[in-house]
């Protein structure tokens, strides 16, 4: 089950002391079913507050998001969050019990929420940790617990907040390629809150990059570069450098795009430790 | 093995320390029993202490007077334990019961619960009721402040990954506020159960109670049995112990400790 998200025309607005503040300014985008979708920005370009309003913890002040031609509102079930704060699992619960709440919550019998975990947890290769705590986890394996047990429920979209940011850079690699191949078997729509480039690059079928003061779209960026994704190759260099030309996009800039972040660059050299590469090319 | 070996070490100090000093104490009264200047009516050695506790184990009336304490004790903590933790726990969930309940909380929060001793012998008469309703009462605040925090304490992305899954407020309540209070209400239900093993003594000795060892100690007041005293405070102290340790020690280990919410 995969579902399509649609956004229109949707806007924030909050007030903090007597003065309104524009979170988001009218943001429009498409996700299609099992597409995969980065959204990608500065802090403060109210990546948050599209993701608080698609899960719906929040009403947008304009607009309407619909999700598999359903109207958001709070009430929805139909999808899956993951945070980035790893407190997400309850420690109270095993890592097998934490996955199994989504289905206890839809009244699956015992022992088929047990097989139903397990398979989900094979799944993001945690089967052998399934009746550790939280606490016995590391971090890496905590987010992909929390993958699991957002998945186990079978949800139309899922929706990830940054859900990497907080590990390791050679930890991110792995969850990276292990998240790609999650989202291949399950076919999810997927919506991931990212501030990393090749992040994005090397998950999403589309990247829609955000501009920050007030939240809003500046570029829509499909990627139709070969899976799985090599950040050596010259497409997904080709491809952060368009979307850090337009993150970075000022008109005073004179060459936008030619100096890219450091952190764009250190994740390339990490990630071209780990990933296969087997022309070896250097672009 | 050189860790293995401090470690070890370590956890002789443990037992040697405290147990020095036990010795030590003993010693001490065991001296001024014996050689200060003092009746030793008022002032028995430890022989004398040891005696009496083994005349009143022997006689039953140890174990009647334990009994009939602990039955109270349990009365009154059990009726403690309900009302404090539902108060606590729904102040913490609802702010109209928060803002209705916490200045009435907050006033009689310190207010000792013996100070209501005279008055409940008014309403209840003498006896076991009022003494359990004591016990209850002294119970119930420290219980209700910390199953309130404990709620509020609750962190929010818990709540938000249930509602996310599609959990009810009922189901929010028993699977996920419940559990993730627990450290905060253990830690309430703890010190409640202390404060009224400590008040349920004073109230035996006030409330005319039939059996109980408060009643024995005030009982011994009047023979001068100062060793029958000394050796039911040290029973007093031993039973209290014992059950923080056996009790409470035991149910965090298996909850709390095991869940990594608390270090053992």
């Amino acid at each position: 089950m995969a579902e399509r998200i649609e956004v229109e025309h949707v806007s924030y607005e909050y007030m903090t002391d007597q003065r309104s503040v524009l979170a988001v300014r009218d943001v429009s985008f498409t996700v299609e079913p099992s597409e995969f979708l980065c959204v990608l920005g500065p802090s403060g370009c109210g990546k948050t507050t599209i993701m608080n309003m698609l899960a719906g913890f929040m009403d947008p002040t304009e607009g309407e998001i619909r999700i598999g031609g359903h109207r958001q509102d709070g009430r929805s079930i139909g999808r899956g969050v993951v945070f980035q704060d790893f407190a997400q699992l309850f420690p109270w619960r095993s890592a097998r019990r934490n996955v199994e709440f989504g289905l206890e919550v839809r009244g699956v019998s015992k022992a088929e929420r047990h097989d139903l975990a397990m398979r989900f947890l094979k799944l993001v290769r945690l089967e052998d940790f399934a009746e550790s705590y939280p606490h016995q986890l590391s971090g890496g394996m905590q987010q992909r617990v929390a993958i699991a047990r957002a998945l186990a429920y079978n949800p139309g979209v899922l929706l990830m907040d940054e859900p990497f940011a907080a590990l390791d850079a050679m930890t991110r690699d792995e969850m990276q390629r292990q998240l790609a191949d999650i989202w291949q078997q399950t076919r999810k729509t997927i919506v991931y809150i990212t501030h990393n480039v090749a992040e994005a690059v090397y998950l999403a079928d589309k990247v829609l990059v955000m501009a920050a003061h007030p939240g809003s779209v500046r570029a829509e960026i499909r990627l139709d570069i070969q899976r799985p994704r090599d950040p050596l190759s010259d497409a997904f260099v080709e491809a952060q450098r368009e979307i850090l030309s337009h993150l970075n996009h000022r008109p005073s800039e004179p060459e936008p795009g030619r100096a890219p972040p450091p952190i764009a660059t250190t994740r390339r050299s990490t990630a071209s430790v780990t990933q296969s590469n087997p022309e070896g090319g250097i672009p | 093995m050189m860790r293995r070996a401090l470690r070890m070490r370590d956890r002789a100090v443990g037992v040697v320390a405290p147990a020095v000093l036990i010795v030590a104490c003993a010693l001490a009264w065991e001296a001024v029993a014996r050689y200060g200047n003092f009746p030793p009516k008022l002032v028995p050695d430890l022989p004398t202490i040891a005696g009496a506790f083994l005349r009143l184990l022997e006689s039953g009336t140890l174990a009647a007077a334990t009994g009939a304490t602990l039955a109270r004790l349990g009365a009154g903590f059990a009726l403690a334990a309900a009302f404090g933790v539902s108060v606590g726990v729904l102040m913490g969930r609802y702010p109209f019961v928060e803002d209705t309940l916490l200045p009435i909380v907050s006033f009689l929060y310190p207010i000792p619960g013996i100070a209501y001793a005279p008055l409940f012998v008014m309403w209840f008469g003498l006896g076991d009721l009022p003494s359990i309703l004591l016990v209850g009462v002294s119970a119930s605040f420290t219980i209700i402040i910390n199953a309130w925090k404990g709620v509020r304490a609750v962190r929010p992305i818990w709540l938000r990954s249930a509602h996310m899954m599609g959990a009810n407020e009922r189901t929010i309540f028993t699977k996920v506020i419940l559990p993730a209070a627990l450290p905060y209400v253990l830690t309430g239900l703890r010190l409640g159960l202390a404060s009224a093993w400590r008040i349920l003594v004073a109230v035996e000795m006030l409330m005319s109670v039939q059996q109980g060892l408060g009643w024995l100690i005030f009982g011994s007041q009047q023979f001068l049995n100062t060793d029958v005293m000394l050796a039911t405070i040290a029973v007093i102290g031993a039973i209290g112990m014992l059950l923080e340790k056996q009790l409470f020690e035991r149910i965090e280990r298996y909850t709390l400790v095991r869940w990594g919410m608390m270090t053992a």
